[in-house]
Formats: structure tokens, sequence, C-alpha cells
């Protein structure tokens, strides 16, 4: 059979299971999306070339599966750098479809020609220029495998014009992808395992460090059965959160800068952290030199790299998470650790006075309040996706996720604008599930334009905005290490209900905390996309918190009466 | 100084995907030499970097990672043979040229070119043996050089070779525990 290279590529996505691409055209991508045209594929329209990639980076994560985003040469590839970026800093499966101008003129600042797999290099996991048409289905092929083999990450093939439009002879079995071999490393030897063991029962205050990477390896269960095992505390990181359902006793909740007082104590006093594909990232760990002293490590990791980069460990157990946990567990004979379990409970302490929820109602709408209702409302069900910024931290502390893959956020590299198209991208690939999108003022103007596409692919999608008219986490940074000097952090924002109404969107204003639960209950009937604009406390902060390079147990924590008079009650 | 070896894809832009990877990494390279190998899709590289263990931990596990790497390693620790070759040009007069020559001569090098005003010596050995040689030459006058950066093979049964086309292609796919 002979098609042309745009032809292979959707005949290629197609059988690859591919349903949606979103995308964005232009002259580079034409013949692709001429060929989409006749193909059973769905390309959503996106607005800007950064969403597409977010969307296909929130399809990903919602879905296991790998997203695919597309667009066109020069500007259209340029403008996906960023989603590139914070799909590869969070390991999440994408594939990046650029179209280049003709081989024959690569190399001479054509029109629209711009080097985009040399921009992109440190940013994917693999990129590949595509000149012949011979060579798209191998090549795709061979990006989903890459894509999401071990570490995941994203990939981008940039096809030339004329690869898309050459005809060949095509068939499918022909064009199996073609890798480098690549040497088996024997990854950790016996003695290492049994070292592992050994720890694991010795420990008296054990902690389990659960990471992104039980989800990626798909060891819910293996994860579960190994801390019923050895009755072990699991704390989370942000990208960890879903993977041990918080209602269990034995989660102890978030980690690191803004994590919970006693989980960041606990990880300070115990004596073993079983570190189970997470990356100590600097966020989690504080100052290096004061983390976790009294503890031995041991660091369950697929990628050989993350092993002794920041935190040296005692024992490195190199391999996907779930193979691993499924040889440890049989091994496990010590599970008494309840005067441990006690004593973080103890730690607990005033913990409870201090949280927001226990204070007496003044009046202020607070996102604490906002994030807990909704949590209570959906009963925790909801895939919760969120962009960067204080009401992230809010949502990891106040929503609490008993199943993988429903939080949905960009951890690695903080891409404020993530939220909108990320959400997107989950209810494509979640169509039956409930998608809210938790967004700031601040970041949701950055990538707002996506409400179109919401409208026009007509999904379903809540979004509730926590309005707080500052791009809340530099002021809170600037509350507590600038003398409160605002600099370029209160924002002017339009009016979000008209706004949303001149989407076709349906919104409304929420003031008080009276209002919450009731907004809340409406948005979740309507069979529709649904805008909430909740105005919340303009000043409040975050707590507990560890300022960057400090020792993880030297918190900030919630001032005993945080009902300081704000400008509005003068 | 760490020394690492590494098997690659011999295609272009792989260069480029490694030098871009240390370059991520603050990894300062102090030389880099890539060669075919007796299969010639595959090249083997050399790289002499300014780093410590744990930074050439870093580096060769990153650096297979990338696709197009089949197998990096650290041989800094091993038995080794280092090989470095330089072509020196230096000013050579009727005077001066026999006291030259038996400087050549207790290095070990050889003179390739000759020309009235100035010779070329070839020179090929560690590092250490190379830049002795350089130092007595500075003297006379070097007017140019090239060196070729390092080479470097693990001594005796100690093989360090690319692994076979067809075998484990899964380990990119699994990477999975040995253990058990
Ligand atoms: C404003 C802001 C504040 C933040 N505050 C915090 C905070 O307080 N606490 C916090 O935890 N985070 C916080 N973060 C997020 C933080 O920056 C990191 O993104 C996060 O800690 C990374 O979590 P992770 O290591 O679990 O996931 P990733 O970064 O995704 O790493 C996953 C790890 O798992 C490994 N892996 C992948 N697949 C497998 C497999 N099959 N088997 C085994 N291993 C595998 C990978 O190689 C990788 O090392 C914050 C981010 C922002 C933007
Ligand atoms: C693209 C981008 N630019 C800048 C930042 C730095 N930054 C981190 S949080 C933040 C403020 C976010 O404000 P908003 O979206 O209103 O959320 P809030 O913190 O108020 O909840 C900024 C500017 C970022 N993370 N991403
Ligand atoms: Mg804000």
């Amino acid at each position: 059979m002979k098609l042309t290279g745009a032809e292979i590529l959707c005949e290629a996505l197609t059988r690859l299971g591919v349903r949606e691409i979103f995308g964005y055209p232009g002259g580079a991508i034409l013949p692709v999306y001429d060929a989409l045209g006749k193909s059973k594929l769905r390309h959503v329209l996106v607005r800007h070339e950064q969403g597409a990639t977010h969307m296909a980076d929130g399809y990903a994560r919602a879905s296991g599966g790998i997203g695919v985003a597309m667009a066109t040469s020069g500007p259209g590839a340029t403008n996906m750098v960023t989603g590139i970026a914070t799909a590869m800093l969070d390991s999440s499966p994408v594939v990046c479809i650029t179209g280049q101008v003709s081989s024959k003129v690569l190399g001479s600042d054509a029109f629209q020609e711009v080097d985009i797999t040399g921009i992109t290099m440190p940013i994917t996991k693999h990129n590949v220029v595509v000149t012949r048409a011979e060579d798209v289905a191998r090549t795709i092929r061979e990006a989903f495998v890459i894509a999401k083999s071990g570490r995941p990450g994203p990939v981008l093939v940039d096809i030339t014009k004329d690869a898309q439009q050459a005809s060949t002879e095509f068939a499918w079995d022909a064009c199996v992808p073609k890798l480098p071999p690549k040497r088996l490393r024997n990854n950790h030897d016996q003695a290492e395992f049994d070292r592992a063991v050994e720890l694991l029962n010795t420990a008296k205050r054990p902690v389990v460090l659960a990471g992104h990477g039980i989800m990626v390896s798909g060891a819910i269960c293996a994860f579960e059965q190994f801390i019923r095992a050895g009755n072990y505390p699991v704390a989370m990181t942000l990208l960890g959160i879903g993977c041990f359902p918080a209602k269990d006793p034995l989660n102890l909740g978030m980690m690191g800068m803004h994590g919970e007082a006693w989980v960041n104590n606990a990880i300070q006093e115990a004596d073993l952290l079983i570190a189970v594909g997470m990356r100590f990232d600097d966020r989690v760990t504080g100052d290096l030199r004061t983390y976790a002293k009294n503890a031995r490590k041991i660091h369950i990791e697929i990628d050989r790299a993350e092993i002794n980069k920041n935190v040296k460990v005692d024992v490195a157990l190199v391999g996907d998470a779930r193979a691993v946990l499924e040889n440890l567990t049989p091994h496990i004979e010590t599970r008494d650790h309840s005067a441990w379990i006690r004593h973080i409970n103890e730690l607990k302490g005033d913990s409870a006075v201090r949280d927001i929820q226990s204070l007496p109602d003044t009046g202020h709408l607070y996102a604490a309040h906002v994030i807990n209702d909704l949590w209570k409302e959906t009963r925790g069900e909801a895939i919760v996706v969120t962009d960067v910024g204080q009401h992230q931290m809010w949502e990891a502390q106040y929503y609490h996720h008993n199943r993988p893959r429903t939080l949905i956020t960009s951890g690695g590299l903080g891409t404020m604008g993530f939220a909108l198209p990320a959400g997107i991208g989950a209810k494509f690939a979640k169509p039956d599930s409930e998608v809210w999108v938790v967004v700031g003022d601040g970041g949701f103007q950055m990538t707002m334009s996506e409400l179109a596409t919401i409208v026009q692919e007509k999904l379903n999608v809540k979004i509730a905005i926590i309005n707080n008219g500052y791009l809340g986490m530099v002021r809170q940074w600037q509350e507590f290490f600038y003398d409160k000097r605002y600099v370029a952090t209160p924002l002017v924002a339009p009016d979000f209900v008209t706004l949303a109404n001149a989407f076709g969107i349906r919104s409304e204003c929420i003031t008080t905390r009276a209002e919450v639960t009731p907004g809340i209950r409406a948005a979740r009937e309507a069979n529709e996309t649904v805008l909430i604009d909740f105005r919340v406390e303009q000043e409040d902060s975050v707590y507990p918190m560890v300022p960057a390079g400090a020792s993880l147990h030297d918190m900030i924590r919630r001032p005993h009466n945080p009902l300081v008079e704000t400008a509005s009650d003068a | 100084m760490q020394t690492l070896v590494a098997y690659v894809e011999n295609k272009p832009g792989v260069l480029n995907r490694v030098a871009s990877l240390a370059r991520r990494l603050a990894i300062n390279i102090d030389s880099l030499t890539v060669g075919p190998t007796e299969n010639e899709e595959i090249a083997r590289m050399t790289i002499v970097a300014h780093t410590d263990e744990r930074g050439a931990h870093r580096l060769e596990a990153s650096l297979e990672k990338l696709v197009d790497v089949l197998l990096a390693e650290n041989i800094s620790t091993r038995a080794l043979l280092e090989r470095d070759l330089a072509l020196i040009k230096v000013a050579a007069d009727q005077q001066n040229r026999p006291h030259l020559m038996e400087l050549i001569k207790v290095f070990r090098a050889r003179v390739v070119d000759v020309a009235p005003e100035s010779l070329i010596i070839e020179v090929s050995g560690t590092v250490d043996k190379i830049d002795g040689l350089l130092e007595v030459l500075r003297p006379f006058g070097v007017l140019e050089m090239a060196r070729t950066g390092r080479i470097a093979m693990t001594r005796g049964g100690d093989l360090l070779q690319p692994p076979l086309a067809d075998g484990e292609r899964t380990a990119l796919e699994t990477a999975g525990s040995s253990a058990k």
C-alpha cells in the first residue's frame, strides 16, 4: 500500500492507540493536518501550543498512557518548549510532533525554520528529525517506546515537510522499532538486597518516602502490600500523593517545604528511610547537611543517575519499584512499630490547634476552607489539577486523595499556566471522571485562552479560581524574607465571571464561606463547564514552611493567632 | 580527573548530545575523543572530565540514559593504558638542531617533518610524558601544536566491549531488578 508520510503518521498513531491529538496547525505541518482530516483521530484545537503540550501531559498523567501534541515549525515548535520542560522534570510521557521545513532547505534559515531538536535537546528524553517518509512509522513507534520505558519523559519528532508529502510503500510489520542495543546492567547484587532486608528488619523508627515513581511503575498494590507487611508510616512527595490512600492511618501526609510539621519531624527522627520512586528534590530535603542525619537510607529507584545525587544512601536498589517491592515484601519480618507510630502521632501535637480549619469563623474566606469543602463535597474522588503557587500547596494539604493519578500538578518545573490545559487533557483521558481545575488568579491568566478550547470541544470541566489578588506564593516570600515589600505581586485581574460569560461559560463569584458548599454543589450538578471565582483572604500564607536552604525541622509555623486584621478590616 | 569510556551510535548529532549532557550537568570536559570501532555503526569515546567520583557516576549513568549511547563506564579506578598523541612544530635552526634531536630521542618521539626553520615532532604517550617533552621544547620556541586528547583502555582481560546488536534491547524497557 502506497501512502504519504503524513498518512503514515496518522496510521501509525491510530495503530498505537492514540485517540486525541492536541495541536495547532501551520504551513510546515499542513500535509499532516490534511491526512488527520481523513483519519479517525480526534484533533483538539488549542489556543496556544504551550496548551497543547500541557494537555498531552495532563492526558498522560491521568491515563497512565502517552499524550500526543502537535505543532507547526518555528514559532509553533518554540511555543511548546515550556510544556516539554514541564513534562521532562516530572517524567511524563509525552510525544510532540512538529512540522519542519523541507529537508532541501534545512539549515538555510528558511521561513519558520528553527532548530527545535537543538533547542529541546536538554529538555527531552530523546528527539529526532525525520527527513524521509520511509522513516516516519518506525520513528513514531520508537518515540512511543522511549517515552514510556524506564523513566518516562517527553520525546519530540520533527518531520520535514517533504517527508510528510512523499509517498512510499507502507507495511506496519516492516517498521518495527530499531533502537540501539543497550547493555543489561546487573542492577544490584544479592549482597545489597540482603543488606536492605537487614536494615528493614532491624529498624526501630522507619519512614517510607513515597514518590511519583510508584505511580509510574504501576506499583500501587505492591506498595500497599509492602507497607502492610512492615507497618511502615508513609510520607509522600507532592507528586507521590495518591499512591497510598490518604485515609489510611499509616499515611502521614506530605513531606518537604510545605509538608506537615509532624511528617518532617518524623523524617528527622527516623532511623531508616525507605525512598521509593522519589528523587530527593531540594523542596523535599531542605538543607542536605542536616537532612535525616539519624537515618540509614534505602533508595528504590529506576534511574541510576538519581542514586546519591542529592542524598547519599546506604543501599540502592536500582530497578522498577514494583519488581523491587515484590521481591522485598516476603522478607519483611519486623512489623511492630506501634511505639514509633504513637510517637509520630504525638508529634502532631499542636498542629491541629494551629490548623486553619480549627479557627473560629470570622467571616474571612480562606483558600484552605474552599479546598477542604471541595474535598468533602467530592468525597475525595475527583481528579484535581492544580496550578503553581499557594493554592497548589493548600490543595496538597487539604484535599485528601485516596486514589493514584487523581492529583495532577507541575512539581519539578513549577509551571504556572499548567492547570487549565492539563485539566482539559485529563478530562479527555477520563471523560467519566469529575475534573476540577484549581488555579490561582495569576496562573489562570497565563493560559486562560484555553477556555475557548473547552467550549469548542464541549467539555465539562470545573474550574475553581483561588483569587487572592496576588501572585500569592511570591508575595509570601516577600512577606517572610523581604520585609513585606510587595514588588510586582499585587495583581489586577479581569472580572472572571464576565470573562467566562464572554466565552459562553457559566460562572459565579463566591466571597463568603457559607456560599462555598452550595456553589460547589451547583457546579457539580451542572452538566457543563462551570467557573467559580473564589475571592479568598488576600494575605494568607502557606504553613508550615521550610525556608529555602533551611533544615527540614526549621519550619515557620502558622502563628497561634493568625487572624490578624487585614487591610479590609481596617 | 575521571576517565570514562562510551560506546555510541556512529551517527550525526551524537557527539552534540554527549557534550550537551556534560554541559547540563555542569561537568567540565578536559578531553573528548571519538573514533570508529570494528563495527562501523558504533563509535568509541574516551571522556576525561574534571569532576569527582560522584560526578563521574552521574555522568556515566546519565550518558547511558541517552538513547544513542550503548554503554558508558567510568574506568578511572581500573588498571588503564592511556595515550595522547601530539604534533609539535618547534623552531629549529642549524645550531640547536642537534640538541633538539637528542631530546627527541630521550622522549622516544619522532621527527616527521623537516623545514629550514622548524621541525614537526610526533610524540605519543601519557599526558605526563607529552607535557614533559613540551616543557623542554618550550625554550626552543613551540610554534604550533595539535593534540588528540586521551584515549584509554583497560588492561589485560578486563574487557569493555559494545553490547551485541540483537541481544538485550529490552534493557531499555525494563531496567528491572536482578535480585531473587
Ligand atoms: C511551589 C512548589 C512547592 C513545592 N513544595 C513541595 C513540598 O513541600 N513537598 C514536596 O514533596 N514537593 C514539593 N514540590 C514539588 C517538588 O518540586 C518535586 O516536584 C517533587 O518533590 C518530586 O516528587 P517525586 O520525587 O516523587 O517525583 P519525580 O520528580 O517525578 O521523580 C520520580 C522519581 O521516580 C523514579 N521512577 C520513575 N519510574 C520509576 C519506576 N518504575 N520505578 C522506580 N522509580 C521510578 C524517577 O526516576 C524519579 O527519580 C513543590 C513544587 C512547587 C512548584
Ligand atoms: C511561568 C512561571 N512564572 C513565574 C513563576 C514564579 N511563581 C511561582 S508561584 C507564583 C505566584 C502564583 O500566583 P497565583 O497564580 O495567583 O497563585 P497563588 O500563589 O496566589 O495561589 C509565581 C509568580 C512560576 N512558577 N511559573
Ligand atoms: Mg493569586
